[in-house]
């Protein structure tokens, strides 16, 4: 080869020198400037969101008890890209207390989750279960702790009410953006309809950390950090005492009680029996827990003041006597007689013994089904029409708060049921029925159904002569008065003169007195009331009884229904005198019946929990 | 005196400069790669970028020494220091330590030398002083096999230290050979058959259908192989008159054939399987983010989130929280591409391509054909370091771990690059003196 041949060579080679110089200069203006996935990627490796969960608001009842405070608790969190392959399982699951296979399904869904972000490998560890494994923690890298609170009960009452929280879904998160996954949302009760005041407000710190996840300091001078704000605290209008013996009074019973401050609406008491303990449905054991408790046939979970509809029985008398005496088909001298029950034509609704001819105030306090029938159809019969009559007193009806949602702030309420007349309609075919037809509705039975809360509404109702204020579970937000705030809190008018209300209030007196509530009767309080029992085509008829007392500037109304109690005299009726007595005067004189009430049981399973 | 003053008279400065720009702008990317907040002071001993320093200082020394050798020592003692360094390679893999699997360290009191980083040095004296003996042609068989003994006695020691990234950098030479008269077939056969061996990595485990709905299937090597048996035919069709190239292509295709049927077996058996991982995770058949594939994924991380013009000095979130490993040394060049962004870049590898082609430029004023090749073979190999090394760090070239010039840090390979080049300088300064 010549000469010059080969110093072109110098050339060529210089020139694959450029080449490649072209060519990374290429891939890295591709690597650099064109392509954002690497700065995302480098943020997602040195920059952190910690998140700064607000503690969730406190609550207390309406004496200032504390019912719900949060304590602290620990995620253990994994970063999988930080998990060495040559991890010490074994001592990790023994520290941890989980089998080898439960380890390796989470370490796979926090991989399917992301390779790159934190996510919670174990939730909620006590602050002595913490304790035990915080110092081993720096042996295992890749995993690390977040704080968090959880509630807790300490009076262990309440639960339906108090209902729980638990993590957010997919699906509220997508509805609500304000949730992100690993955020708490109140589930059932007042967690849930007051989640916006509880829940506070989260804060952020951008940290920067290295390879091994240490933090490194605040990203950016901690200009886009935030402090977390706690959530507002809530005052209950619950008397926590009263609360607790209500539920006492219906342990190893199935049923409810509702107790309501007449002239407020402040609801007092709501017990829903079968209850549970509150602080199973929370930390580490509240899915096992909740299906336990979901599985329960007695259903625990169920909120019975709410979301159970029963007919109001015999109470509902007191309600058709004050439409009778409005609408001026009966005055409080009209009689009826009574045969052993109402009869016409072929047809005959049965009643009890008792004296003939019977007036208002003699037939609520012996809660005759003749005297009913009559007032009824009187009513119904006093319009050209059966549904023209029949219209004008189911409004009466719903003017009680009956068979129509009360508005309490506490999720899932029941509307109740007072037929209308298309359904009649529907059912009988038009103009194929008329008031006898539905007579039954006249003793409180036929399709009615009221919520428990609905009949302690009736017979605030009653208390009050007229009217009731919207019931509400809850006093004060952020030591503000919840009537301020809320617009759906405000009286109702039930549009029946005061003057008719004296006299069923006074023969509601009479039923405590001398009548079939003899069990209510307190020395030292008039106490009024009606029984009821309520048919019950699965078993036992159902034992009710509606109260309220003081007679005169009453201080609580109340609703107690017993599921397979048999009359409102033998469980109900007791009971409501029980906790009218506990709540006026704070102590019970009447111990024997106390105990009968305490020791009853009409749950034959014996109870699982 | 005069002497002396005439070294510096016909010193390339140029050249200086280069060397001392990139050896500091080394130097404070490692500062920045290891910076910690407890240990600030840029000079600390006790930390890489304190050490780095003291290696720049001894090589400027080490380069002032040589420039005051005479010339001439390094052409008559070629031999001699290329047989000490053979000796020496033998040595450490007998007396050696080991580091990150390879033994090709000498500890001498807290100090380690690596003897690998002087044997490009000493083979490159050698390899220029044989090819520029008198009446040696590179069309010899005889030259050929020499250079290549000269040429892979060293790189096979390596290989035996279990370092195959500074055994591999001794391929660089064959750009030397060519240069001097080695076919250019010999380049477009090794081209060939990187090209074979890659396309039959990637196509040997898969299957292809007939288009057309024939119902056949054919694996990946055999219709590479056909392929290539098409593309004999054709070259062999448009020379059928010359029987020489039909036989040729013949040879070819048999050639091919046997390569593509022995990648398996290649990479099965011969390769080590972290080797074949990171060759397959190079060309994209297996990703593998934590293990093989870290590194690379790491580094393109830090060098993308680079930007234009980088997060500033001491900012690089990636290489300072230790995101990116190896970032003193074999991907030093990441901290390069995060904290000074595609600009930075740009300009480490213009004053690399500077420093290159200066010296390309260099070897065309020699006389002498000693200072001419020795100059060629310091080019090619600073060159391999350079395309590897970067070419590593933006995933264009596969793990191999081998420093970027004057930048990694490590005494070691300093020292050995910078008595590469300054035997270069000092042979050219006394360029006039060759008759």
């Amino acid at each position: 080869m010549n000469k010059r041949a080969l110093e072109s060579r110098t050339l060529i080679i210089s020139v694959v020198f450029v080449l490649i110089a072209v060519i990374f200069t290429i891939r890295l203006f591709y690597v650099q400037v064109l392509n954002d996935k690497y700065k995302l990627d480098a943020d997602n490796n040195s920059k952190r969101n910690i998140t700064e969960y607000p503690a969730r608001g406190l609550i207390y009842d309406r004496h200032g008890k504390l019912l719900v405070y949060n304590e602290a608790a620990y995620d253990l969190m994994i970063l999988p890209r930080q998990v060495p392959e040559d991890l010490d399982t074994n001592s990790l699951c023994k520290l941890l207390r989980i089998s080898k296979e439960q380890f390796i399904r989470r370490i796979e869904k926090a991989k399917a989750f992301s390779y790159y972000k934190s996510s919670i490998f174990e939730r909620e560890f006590s602050s002595e279960e913490y304790a035990k494994f915080q110092e081993q923690l720096f042996k295992y890298p890749g995993f690390f702790v977040q704080t968090r609170t959880l509630r807790n009960y300490p009076e262990g009452t309440a639960a339906h009410i108090m209902g729980y929280i638990s993590e957010v879904t997919p699906d509220q998160i997508e509805k609500n953006p304000y949730y992100k996954p690993g955020d708490y949302i109140g589930k059932s009760g007042i967690e849930q309809s007051y989640e916006e005041e509880l829940r506070g407000k989260r804060g952020l710190r951008v940290v920067m950390v290295d390879v091994f996840n240490r933090e490194k300091g605040k990203f950016a001078e901690g200009i886009y950090d935030s402090t977390a704000v706690s959530g507002n605290n809530l005052e209950l209008t619950i008397d926590a005492e009263l609360q607790a013996y209500g539920e006492r009074l219906m342990q190893n019973k199935k049923g409810s009680i509702v107790a309501i401050e007449p002239s407020t609406g402040e609801v007092l008491a709501l017990v829903s029996a079968p209850g549970y303990d509150p602080n199973l449905l929370v930390g580490r054991e509240r899915s096992d827990n909740y299906s336990m408790l979901n599985q329960d046939e007695l259903k625990p979970l169920f909120n019975r003041a709410l979301m159970a509809k029963y007919p109001p029985g015999s109470t509902f008398k007191s309600i058709n006597a004050l439409i009778g005496l409005q609408e001026e088909v009966i005055t409080p001298y009209t009689r009826f007689s009574c045969n052993n029950g109402y009869r016409s034509g072929r047809f005959h609704m049965g009643c009890h013994a008792h004296r003939s001819p019977v007036d208002l105030q003699y037939s609520i306090q012996t809660s005759c089904n003749a005297y009913y029938s009559n007032v009824f159809r009187a009513i119904v019969d006093n319009y050209k029409s059966t549904e023209r009559g029949y219209g004008i007193w189911r409004n009466y009806i719903l003017s009680f708060g009956l068979g129509t949602r009360t508005g309490i702030d506490l999720p899932n309420e029941l509307n109740g049921f007072v037929p209308d007349v298309d359904y009649y309609d529907r059912y009988y075919r038009k103009g194929g029925w008329s008031s006898l037809t539905i007579v039954s509705l006249a003793i409180g039975q036929g399709e009615l159904g009221f919520t428990p809360l609905q009949m302690a509404n009736m017979s605030a109702t009653i208390a009050n002569r007229g009217y009731y204020i919207t019931p509400h579970i809850v006093r004060k937000v952020a030591n503000k008065r919840v009537e301020e705030i809320d617009s759906s809190i405000f009286r109702h008018e039930t549009g029946i003169d005061s003057k008719h209300y004296e006299e069923v209030v006074s023969a509601m007196y009479d039923v405590v007195e001398k009548g079939t509530g003899m069990s209510a009767r307190l020395d030292s309080i008039e106490v009024c009331g009606k029984t009821g029992t309520v048919q019950n085509p699965h078993g036992e008829d159902h034992s009710t009884f509606i109260a309220f007392a003081p007679k005169d500037n009453p201080k609580i109304a109340i609703s107690v229904y017993v599921e397979n109690g048999v009359w409102g005299s033998r469980w109900a009726a007791p009971m409501a005198g029980l906790l009218i007595e506990k709540y006026l005067k704070g102590k019970i004189k009447r111990e024997d019946i106390e105990l009968r009430m305490l020791e009853g049981n009409l749950i034959e399973i014996p109870k699982k929990l | 005196m005069r002497n002396s003053t005439s070294i510096f008279y016909n010193l390339d400065w140029f050249t200086i400069f280069l060397y001392l720009i990139l050896v500091f702008a080394g130097w404070l990317n490692i500062y920045a790669a290891v910076y910690n907040e407890e240990f600030q002071s840029i000079f600390d001993a006790s930390q890489q970028y304190g050490k780095q320093l003291l290696w720049i200082g001894t090589s400027v020394v080490l380069g002032i020494i040589i420039l005051f050798i005479d010339e001439r020592f390094y052409n008559t003692f070629a031999y001699i220091i290329y047989g000490i360094v053979i000796l020496l390679l033998i040595l450490v893999i007998l007396i050696g330590t080991e580091t990150k699997g390879a033994t090709s360290w000498f500890e001498i009191g807290g100090f380690k030398i690596q003897p690998s980083e002087f044997a490009k040095f000493a083979t490159n004296l050698a390899l220029a002083k044989y090819l520029s003996t008198l009446n040696i042609k590179m069309s010899d068989l005889k030259t050929k096999l020499l250079a290549a003994v000269i040429i892979f006695a060293p790189a096979i020691l390596i290989l035996a230290q279990n370092d195959t990234g500074s055994a591999l950098v001794y391929g660089s030479f064959i750009l030397v050979l060519y240069r001097e008269g080695l076919s250019g077939n010999f380049l477009i056969i090794g081209v060939i058959t990187a090209v074979l061996f890659v396309m039959a990595l990637i196509m040997r485990n898969e299957v292809f259908n007939f288009p057309f709905d024939v119902q056949v299937q054919v694996d990946g090597t055999l219709l590479l192989i056909i392929l290539v048996a098409l593309v004999c035919s054709f070259l062999a069709y448009l020379n059928r008159k010359s029987k020489q190239v039909i036989v040729l292509m013949v040879a070819v295709f048999v050639a091919s054939a046997g390569l593509i049927k022995s990648v398996d077996y290649i990479f099965n058996s011969v390769l080590e399987p972290h080797q074949s991982k990171r060759i397959n995770v190079m060309l994209g058949l297996e990703s593998d983010p934590k293990g093989a594939g870290y590194n690379v994924n790491q580094s393109l991380i830090a060098i993308g989130s680079g930007g234009i013009s980088g997060k500033g000095f001491l900012e690089g979130t990636q290489t300072k929280y230790d995101f990116v490993p190896e970032q003193s040394t074999d991907f030093i060049f990441c901290t390069i591409g995060e904290e000074w962004g595609f600009l930075g870049s740009l300009v480490i590898i213009i004053l690399f391509m500077a420093l290159l082609l200066r010296i390309m430029y260099l070897t065309t004023r020699q006389r002498s054909d000693f200072a001419r090749i020795y100059g060629y073979g310091v080019a090619c190999i600073l060159f391999f370091h350079f395309t590897i090394n970067i070419g590593m760090t933006i995933g264009l070239a596969p793990v191999i771990g081998i420093p970027l010039p004057f930048f990694s840090y490590g005494g070691s390979s300093l020292w050995g690059f910078s008595i590469l080049l300054f035997v270069f300088l000092k042979l050219d300064s006394d360029r006039m003196k060759v008759l």
